[in-house]
């Protein structure tokens, strides 16, 4: 033995973790940001089916999230972001990307904005060094605050329901991408509408000595409306099907990025509608983003594709042609979708790849009896946004 | 609102005053806005006692070039008249000196009294540093390239050939020697060339002045030769004093610019840089009165006009954590003096009197800097500017301008007042251990360290060059690797002062490449239209 690995119990525990454990039915933990979270509480393909026919409930307390005020947050927040934050009102929230002097992306998340000079951004990686570099000159506080609040994600057609009766007043006319705060039983509550599934669906954010609550009352509730806890696994499923992309598997943060090259535009990432070129304010990788768009150097776009068959096509290479002469891109995230009945992934495309309707091919390596076999199939450039249902908005 | 100029420039300093010039002389319609009441920035002369006038920071012009004195007529405007040579006079603590002079003999002959081998060395090594670094000094009038060679234009690159090539007529020997030396400390470079402390202690001088460098410190015989540019053809070939102090030669740059026809404002601050639309519109002065133009091309230092000229929000994070960064950490601080005489000798022989006895003196000098404190015992040059223009003192008397080293801006325990008393004490008592009693005859001083060049000539960290001349913070990297073209992130922004290419001293050089470049682009603009 060369060597001795003393390892310590270092992982933290949710303030869900109480509950959730009690219903881990196998071994489906995995680290995520230092904290226990599920991968599966039971099979991931339930779970998936409770997203979509029911109401599924996530532990989203490991996201990272800053609290950013003070006298010039609004005008912080616009240089900050590529999107136009004068356009978003107060108890809304919006998506968005952010990015290095380059134009290439450090991350994109969610940003809420509670009042005037009141926002938090919510991430999946660490940026206060970033934020605080960003912040130079500007008089905005910005402090982390990922542990002073804990949230579950409802997402699924139930939802709404159980939130009506957990007495939420207004819940109905609560729009997408908009926020509402209020107490129940004595206990502060704020509800964002939106999430990762792209379906119907809520985001709830309580204290951590309410967590316990939350989570007994949703399951006492949401029994009649097929609530289930659900993991990781199943959670990727959906958020390919909505066509959401996720940091280090379809990009990688500029921050992170090993060779310069490696780091992508939002443009290329597929995000490119939340640029907002025109807006009044500067943002860091304004000028380099509008020279991207305006002299056409975007590389490849990471756009979707439907793929014959039913072989899973993570990291494959497409084609122009059957023979594989001309190799065009990559897959990043791929997944066979139940409720669509179809074989779907991201690929990064050339430009002119990347517009809904081209068919191109696809080599998908795959294992069968103890070898790994090759298939040359047809996929078709599609619109990410492979599932996009009305009640998602209604 | 004031009438539309093509051009608003930045602080009416040398270079934004050259600048200017070019561009009025081009056609353009040119207003230069600066904060003082007179002209010239660092290149000033004001009385600091009754009758007592003197080079307030810059004391000594040597290199202002050949082909911006040319270009702008300024042997016309009296630039030679009463325009006096200095050699330089080391001062030994025994009372001695060794006297250097551009009569080679002469000098020699003073080297060998103190060392006979370094006063038959000194000629040879000093006109070999000059010619190195004259190879160097022929991109000091060119824009610098970008290192990603592809986007760099016809003329860049054969400019670049140019230099290559100046480079390769060095010759083997002197080519192989300037890579050796380049990136040296100046301590190990004296130890080669010289064998008495004395000298090495004015070569380790030369090479950490107006730099945050000790003689050990790498980057000092890059400094060195930065200096010694100046005496070679990209400079005026010796140190000068020009009749009037430096303030004349701000003057005269005024006289060219305006007689090229720019309009310039004097006690008129500009509070910050007019962005509209993520582009470049003008300034606004203190007052609120707004200055529109078609350009705006800013002479101040980096960090004051990316970070507190341009508001925030207008750049990009990283390039201004880069401007942040800079090194920009001002230690030298000015004794101004006015004498009710001179010491016995002085009078005689050069007008500018370095004292740094060997390499451990400055070194120390600079340890004490290095942790933040005003130098125990100092390296002093100091420059006997009545004896150049008697009229800057009353009859009889005299004015020195020291400079002191080190001070540095960046002071870990002492405080600003501290520091200045700290300054004059110990400027003075170096001084009267070399010349006994001239404490007594000082009848009025005046001491500014780097904060007061900060607040009153608006130099950020009090750093004369507008950030200090190293490798890493030259050529293609200043003020940062990008921009080095002159242009500035935000279109219509410009830099045209000492923190963009070539750097610092009086030369004129940078306010000359951005002039330049500033009208290739008019000119593409104006052809695309």
């Amino acid at each position: 033995m060369t060597h001795v690995q003393h390892l310590k119990p270092f992982l933290r525990k949710t303030p869900f973790h109480g509950p959730m454990e009690a219903l881990m039915h196998g071994n489906g933990w995995i680290r995520w940001m230092g904290y226990y979270a599920p991968a599966f509480f039971d099979s991931e393909q339930s779970e998936y089916f409770a997203v979509r026919t029911g109401a599924s409930v996530y532990d989203v307390s490991p996201l990272i999230k800053y609290s950013i005020r003070g006298r010039d947050a609004a005008r912080f927040m616009d240089y900050l972001v590529t999107r136009d934050m004068t356009k978003v009102k107060p108890m809304q929230v919006v998506y968005t990307a952010w990015c290095d002097d380059d134009g290439r992306m450090i991350e994109e998340g969610t940003v809420f904005r509670l009042a005037e000079n009141d926002f938090i951004l919510n991430a999946a990686l660490h940026q206060l060094h970033w934020l605080e570099e960003a912040a130079y000159g500007f008089d905005v506080a910005i402090e982390e605050i990922s542990e002073q609040i804990c949230g579950l994600s409802l997402q699924g057609p139930t939802a709404r329901e159980i939130l009506k009766l957990l007495g939420v007043a207004g819940i109905e006319k609560l729009a997408h991408f908009s926020i509402l705060e209020m107490a129940i039983d004595g206990r502060w509550l704020r509800i964002d509408r939106a999430g990762y599934t792209g379906d119907l669906g809520y985001e709830l954010w309580v204290k951590p000595k309410d967590a316990v609550w939350l989570w007994e009352t949703l399951f006492r509730l949401g029994d009649p409306h097929k609530i289930a806890p659900i993991g990781s696994l199943a959670l990727d499923m959906t958020r390919i099907e909505a066509g959401f992309i996720l940091v280090d598997a379809d990009y990688i943060g500029a921050m992170h990025a090993i060779r310069p090259t490696q780091r992508i535009s939002p443009y290329e990432a597929g995000i490119g509608w939340a640029v907002n070129l025109k807006k009044e304010a500067y943002f860091t990788g304004k000028r380099a983003l509008a020279r991207e768009k305006s002299e056409g150097l975007s590389r490849h776009i990471l756009t979707g594709i439907e793929i014959e068959g039913r072989k899973p096509a993570a990291g494959s290479f497409l084609y122009a042609d059957k023979a594989g002469k001309q190799e065009l891109g990559l897959t990043t995230s791929a997944v066979w979708s139940p409720v669509m009945k179809k074989n779907i992934a991201f690929a990064r495309l050339p430009p002119r790849y990347a517009t809904p309707g081209q068919q191109l091919w696809i080599e998908i390596w795959y294992p069968k009896e103890q070898k790994i076999e090759r298939s040359m199939v047809r996929c078709w450039t599609r619109n990410r946004m492979f599932f996009d249902p009305p009640r998602k908005k209604q | 609102m004031s009438a539309g100029y093509d051009a608003a420039i930045i602080g009416a300093g040398h270079n934004g005053l050259v600048t200017a010039a070019y561009l009025a002389k081009a056609g353009l319609k040119v207003v230069v806005l600066e904060a003082n009441d007179r002209p010239g920035g660092a290149a000033a002369t004001r009385e600091f006692a009754p009758g007592f006038r003197v080079s307030a920071v810059a004391h000594l012009l040597h290199a202002l070039h050949p082909r911006i004195t040319r270009d702008l007529g300024l042997k016309r405007l009296g630039l030679s008249k009463g325009l006096k040579a200095t050699g330089t006079a080391a001062l030994l603590p025994d009372g001695g000196r060794i006297e250097i002079s551009r009569d080679s003999a002469a000098t020699s002959a003073s080297i060998g009294r103190v060392s006979p081998a370094d006063g038959a060395a000194y000629a040879g090594a000093i006109a070999r540093l000059v010619r190195l670094s004259g190879a160097l000094g022929g991109c000091m009038l060119r824009t610098p390239p970008s290192p990603a060679m592809a986007s760099n234009d016809l003329r860049t690159k054969i400019d670049l050939g140019l230099f290559a090539l100046s480079l390769r007529r060095l010759g083997r020997k002197d080519l192989l020697e300037l890579t050796r030396i380049l990136t040296m400390n100046v301590a190990d470079l004296a130890g080669d060339l010289f064998e008495s402390d004395s000298v090495k202690g004015l070569l380790a001088f030369e090479a950490t002045l107006g730099a945050y460098l000790g003689p050990r410190s790498p980057n000092t015989v890059f400094n060195l030769l930065y200096r010694l540019s100046s005496f070679g053809p990209q400079g005026m070939g010796a140190f000068h004093l020009p009749a009037g102090g430096m303030g004349a030669v701000g003057d005269m740059l005024a006289k060219a610019a305006g007689n090229a026809g720019a309009v310039i404002r004097l006690e008129a601050p500009v509070e910050h840089i007019l962005v509209e639309k993520d582009v470049a519109a003008g300034v606004v002065l203190a007052g609120g009165e707004e200055v529109r133009a078609g350009l705006v091309a800013s002479s101040a230092d980096p960090q004051a006009t990316l970070l507190k000229l341009v508001a925030p929000g207008q750049l990009d994070v990283q390039f201004l954590k880069r401007i942040r960064h800079l090194r920009m950490n001002g230690c030298v601080a000015k004794i101004h003096l006015a004498l009710d005489g001179l010491p016995d000798g002085w009078a005689d022989g050069a007008r500018r009197l370095v004292f740094a006895p060997g390499i451990d003196h400055v070194e120390r000098a600079f340890d004490c800097a290095k942790y933040g404190r005003v130098s125990d015992s100092p390296a002093l040059e100091v420059v006997l500017q009545s004896l150049a223009d008697p009229s800057l003192a009353p009859a009889g008397k005299h004015v020195a301008s020291i400079l002191f080293q080190y001070a540095p801006y960046k002071l870990r325990t002492t405080s600003p007042d501290d520091a200045r008393q700290q300054v004059l004490e110990r400027g003075l008592d170096t001084l009267d251990a070399l010349a006994p009693g001239i404490k007594g005859r000082v009848l009025a001083s005046e001491v500014l360290i780097p904060h007061d060049l900060e607040s009153q000539f608006g130099l950020s960290g009090g750093q004369w060059h507008h950030g200090e001349v190293t490798l890493d913070q030259m050529f293609f990297l200043r003020p940062a690797g990008g921009f080095q073209r002159y242009r500035m992130p935000i279109p219509g922004l410009w830099l045209c002062g000492a923190g963009a290419h070539p750097g610092g001293n009086v030369s004129g050089a940078a306010g000359a490449n951005a002039a330049r470049e500033i009208l290739r682009d008019v000119k593409r603009r104006r052809a695309a239209r």
